[in-house]
């Protein structure tokens, strides 16, 4: 069951145009009378039927990435002052974030997974009417099609006696299972790109697996990308063909998983690595001194230069590094990362 | 032999549930059920535990903090009393808990030198500010914060030093037995291998003796050497770290195992997963015979009808499964991680 | 350890009140309004004796009724008094009343509320129930209840309305405490070996006091607005004391002929106990959202 979600290396689709491409992002904040740049000229591709991992830790700007990708920010505090995102060919930046186009993107091009199954779902509305809702809305449904196509997806992602609890409450479910509701409900209208937010965080660990294997499941049958942001390496490690590792609101590191945890060419990324505990073994972890910087934080240099232990003369002066080639499909955002080892 | 630190003995604990407008008893949820575990001196005990697994709830009553159902504490050989006493012991003040969440367990309106100085305030130890100033000042020392953070309030601080200021008050007073409740899981990735290095260090150099309790097993492993697997109030495999990660032999920690993903894509493809089914269950009261059965693969008419005994194996560890003492659980290959 | 020479803060609050206070009341004109009016309100009364024209209680029969002029700004009453002079030292006995009574309620209300909260259990019930006596009759009604009881005079209606405020008080913050007594950093004390004592005076009461603050800037408005109904039927106020609902009710009778007697004092314990509401409602959305942090 390892692997599920890896497309296969035959299918002509690797060299098709990218399901999302993302051009010179950024996104601020206003707050207390100062602007945080809190995504920073962020650049990506999510290619057709990839799973791509956004790694990162608090203040990395990831979450807010995509919050952007889905024009979810609040304009005030947000405002996403640069760049632009081409959806399936069109560019959702030109699009009004509360009209109907974007709307139907959401949720009908993209589907979305949140971290907190619990505030997610409206505790008012029945699960069967707020997966109707999204059919109904976006494929144009009559009420009896849409309700058996909620039944449906509701046994396809594991919940038993389907028809009879299209009628129950999100409260009437455990967090595993709002989980698969919110999944359910991400894929009804056959998204080409699902957006999960830390899917996992929340859950118990063996309920984790499940509900992982779930939507690496589901978004193959699909024929979808996946993008899995997440601070855990061990599901990246699982799941993700490739990774881009996010740092103070910028890519610092990108490539196919295998490449990156073979050889990491940032240092965030290599210290990340290196202590993050392993099953199995029980050397010490060497921890990263300091701690992330809170979103937004702006930085005259490299923003890792605080707590990098590979620190160049160069660093200390030039501006912050911008991702660049290190190996075939391999980048990194380091000045260190160019010369040999 | 030396006399272990902490000895649990048949630990029970319930919670009545109550419902309707006279509060009426309506059903009890068995937190824990008929634990006994032994904790030596001077060393690092694990409880790995999903939600409703009890780890909290056992950490809690060995502090003396909840009401127990049946069963015995002892502290250094001698019993501990329950909360219903007023006054806690000489005995209880040897032991203090660091919390999970770092921005929930500091009284927001204390500064940290407050916070670090009550332990030893209420307990006696400390009498003029002088003392208080010099207490503090070491703490924080101790625990990588520097002296001219001590009159700042929790909220200036980050989660991580948030954690180092809990820290160094669970050591502020005579306590050299530590319960450690999830104490990195609120922490940023980078932030807990920190953390969990400043546990180890001051547990060595202090020879304190903690019990470490977490959902993430593989921090457990990294830390404990002597590990309980928990499930639904039961202990149901007890063993050393080593033998946990490389030849678990009950069906949940099989699962458990299997279902956490190492950070090694090649590793991982190698591996063979056992994930398990269904839902942890809400209740153990309604069940019978073994908690973990519904979701067993290995589950057969004994196994829904008696329930396990925590049971000790050739190779000093404790299992409760039906399906080990009958022989019938394939040891997992070697590289089962 | 380097993460010890960095100390970054975090979300939540901002260090300086002073500086946030300053940029609240640009962001909130309604809560600045509101604190404008009760500075006003606290001003005049403080002052009142330096501030009032005349002396309210001088009578002058020929200058009986005039209207709104240069020597009288709100012209006088039926015994010609300025009525003027008669409003500010009329703030006083609405502050006063106000600020005592809420006072008073919170005193005893938070103390009992706190003891029911923490103890739970028999001395729980008894309080509980006792409020719920007390909140079963309509304050106004306990309150010239008891100030039948007590005799009048501005000391029993502060005593009368206090009484009737009180479970209120006693209500939220038991509330409060059975949440706060759950949390983390409470816990943490009780196993540090603190008591109950310790536990409800260093740990709970002080993380009670927005919610406090709120309630009793909220209440202030209900106190005002009780003893207005209190002096309008005569209770409480001795005339010729001069009194906000005391001045309406004399006013009444010339209604015909001089409508503002009675309509500015009535506005008068309007803006009052609108003021209060937005001072508290705005004090309440501030300690809210603050709480949950930025971004």
């Amino acid at each position: 069951m390892a692997g599920a979600g890896r497309p296969d290396p035959d299918l002509p689709e690797a060299d098709a145009a990218p399901t999302l491409s993302v051009r010179g992002l950024s996104t601020e904040f206003r707050a207390g009378g100062r602007v945080r740049r809190v995504v920073d000229d962020v650049s990506f591709d999510v290619k057709r039927r990839e799973i791509l991992a956004f790694v990162g830790e608090s203040g990395s700007g990831k979450s807010v990435t995509f919050l952007s990708v889905l024009r979810l920010i609040a304009d005030p505090p947000g405002r996403i002052v640069d760049g632009s995102v081409l959806f399936d060919g069109e560019d959702l930046m030109t699009l009004d974030p509360k009209g109907a186009r974007m709307r139907s993107i959401r949720g009908g091009g993209i589907g979305f997974v949140f971290q907190e199954p619990m505030t997610s779902l409206n505790p008012v509305l029945t699960i069967g009417r707020q997966i109707m809702e999204s059919l109904r809305l976006h494929l144009d449904m009559g009420r009896r099609e849409a309700r058996a196509r909620a039944a449906g997806l509701l046994s396809a992602v594991g919940i038993g006696d389907a028809e009879r609890r299209l009628g129950a409450y999100p409260h009437e479910f455990s967090g595993g299972m709002r989980q698969r509701i919110m999944i359910a409900i991400a894929v009804a209208c056959s998204p080409r790109l699902i957006i999960a937010d830390e899917p996992t965080t929340a859950l118990d660990v063996t309920t984790q697996a499940q509900i992982l294997e779930l939507l690496a499941g589901t978004v193959r049958d699909l024929g979808a990308s996946l993008v899995l942001i997440t601070h855990n390496l061990g599901i990246v490690a699982r799941y993700a063909d490739r990774i881009n590792v996010m740092y103070a609101g910028r890519i610092v590191e990108s490539g196919a998983t295998d490449d990156v945890f073979a050889d990491p060419r940032h240092p965030y990324t290599r210290a990340l690595l290196d202590c993050v505990p392993r099953l199995g073994e029980t050397r010490k972890l060497a921890p990263i001194a300091g701690q992330p910087p809170d979103a937004g934080t702006a930085f005259a240099h490299c923003p890792f230069l605080p707590r990098c232990a590979r620190a160049l003369p160069v660093c200390r002066t030039a501006p912050p590094p911008r991702l660049a080639d290190v190996a075939p499909n391999h980048s990194a955002a380091c000045h260190a990362a160019e010369l040999p080892e | 032999m030396s006399q272990p630190k902490l000895q649990v003995e048949g630990l029970s604990v319930r919670f009545p549930v109550r419902s309707g407008p006279f509060q009426r008893r309506v059903g009890e949820v068995r937190a824990v059920e008929n634990v006994s575990l032994e904790i030596a001196s001077g060393g690092v005990f694990g409880i790995v535990g999903e939600s409703g697994s009890g780890k909290t709830t056992l950490g809690r009553a060995v502090l003396g903090l909840v009401d127990t159902h049946a069963g015995r504490i002892s502290f250094e050989g001698r019993p501990l009393v329950g909360p219903g006493r007023a006054r806690r012991t000489a005995d209880h003040r040897r032991m203090s808990l660091v919390f999970q969440d770092p921005f929930g367990s500091l009284n927001p309106r204390m500064t940290a030198r407050q916070l670090i100085a009550e332990p030893a305030r209420i307990a006696g130890t400390v009498r003029t500010r002088a003392e208080a100033r010099d207490l503090v000042a070491a703490k924080l020392d101790l625990v990588g914060l520097r002296a001219d953070m001590a009159d700042r309030h929790p909220h200036e601080f980050s989660g991580g030093q948030r954690q180092r200021i809990g820290i160094a008050r669970a050591l502020a007073g005579a306590a050299d037995f530590i319960v450690l409740d999830e104490p990195v899981s609120a922490l940023d990735v980078s932030i807990q291998a920190q953390i969990v290095n400043l546990l180890s260090d001051l547990q060595q150099t202090l020879g304190l003796t903690f019990l470490f309790i977490a959902h993430d097993i593989a921090v457990v492993c990294q830390f404990a050497e002597r590990i309980a697997v928990m499930y639904l109030g039961h202990v149901v495999e007890l063993t050393d770290r080593r033998r946990l990660v490389e030849n678990p032999l009950h069906p949940y920690t099989q699962s458990l195992l299997s279902a956490v993903p190492i950070p090694d894509p090649v590793r991982e493809r190698a591996r063979q997963l056992a994930l398990v089914k269904g839902d942890i269950a809400a209740s153990s009261a309604d069940l019978s015979g073994c908690v973990f059965h519904p979701r067993c693969p290995l589950a057969n008419e004994r196994c829904r009808v008696e329930k396990p005994a925590l049971m000790d194996t050739s190779d000093n560890r404790a299992v409760a499964c039906h399906a080990v003492e009958e022989g019938r659980v394939e040891m997992p290959a070697r590289e089962s991680v | 350890m380097d993460e010890a020479t960095t100390g970054s803060r975090d979300t939540a609050f901002t260090p300086s009140y002073l500086r946030t206070a300053a940029g609240i009341l640009r962001q909130r004109p309604d809560i600045a309004i509101g604190v404008l009016v009760i500075a006003v309100m606290v001003v005049l009364a403080l002052f009142a004796d330096l501030i009032a024209p005349y002396d309210p209680n001088r009578t002058s029969l020929l200058d009986s009724l005039m209207p709104m002029s240069a020597e009288h700004w709100l012209g006088t009453d039926s015994l010609g008094r300025d009525v003027l002079s008669r409003l500010i030292h009329g703030t006083r006995v609405s502050l006063q009343v106000g600020v005592f009574a809420v006072f008073s309620a919170a005193a005893v209300g938070t103390f009992l509320g706190l003891l029911a909260g923490y103890f739970r259990g028999i001395p729980d019930m008894i309080i509980m129930r006792l409020m719920d006596a007390l909140i079963s009759v309509p304050p106004i009604i306990l309150a010239i209840a008891l100030a039948a009881v007590l005799g009048g005079g501005v000391d029993n209606v502060v005593i009368a309305l206090a009484v009737a405020l009180l479970p209120t008080y006693a209500r939220v913050m038991r509330s409060l405490v059975l949440v706060i007594r759950e949390l983390d950093y409470v816990v943490s004390a009780r196993v540090a070996g603190a008591g109950p004592l310790r536990i409800m005076i260093q740990h709970i009461a002080p993380n009670c006091l927005p919610s406090l603050v709120v309630l009793m800037t909220l209440n202030m408005g209900h106190a005002i607005l009780a003893e207005a109904s209190l002096s309008f039927l005569g209770i409480g106020i001795t005339p010729p004391q001069a009194a906000w609902g005391a001045m309406v009710s004399d006013g009444y009778r010339y209604m015909l002929q001089d409508p503002s007697l009675s309509l500015i004092p009535g506005v008068c314990v309007i803006v009052a106990v609108l003021a209060f509401n937005l001072a508290g409602d705005g004090l309440r959305d501030l300690l809210d959202p603050r709480l949950k942090g930025q971004l």
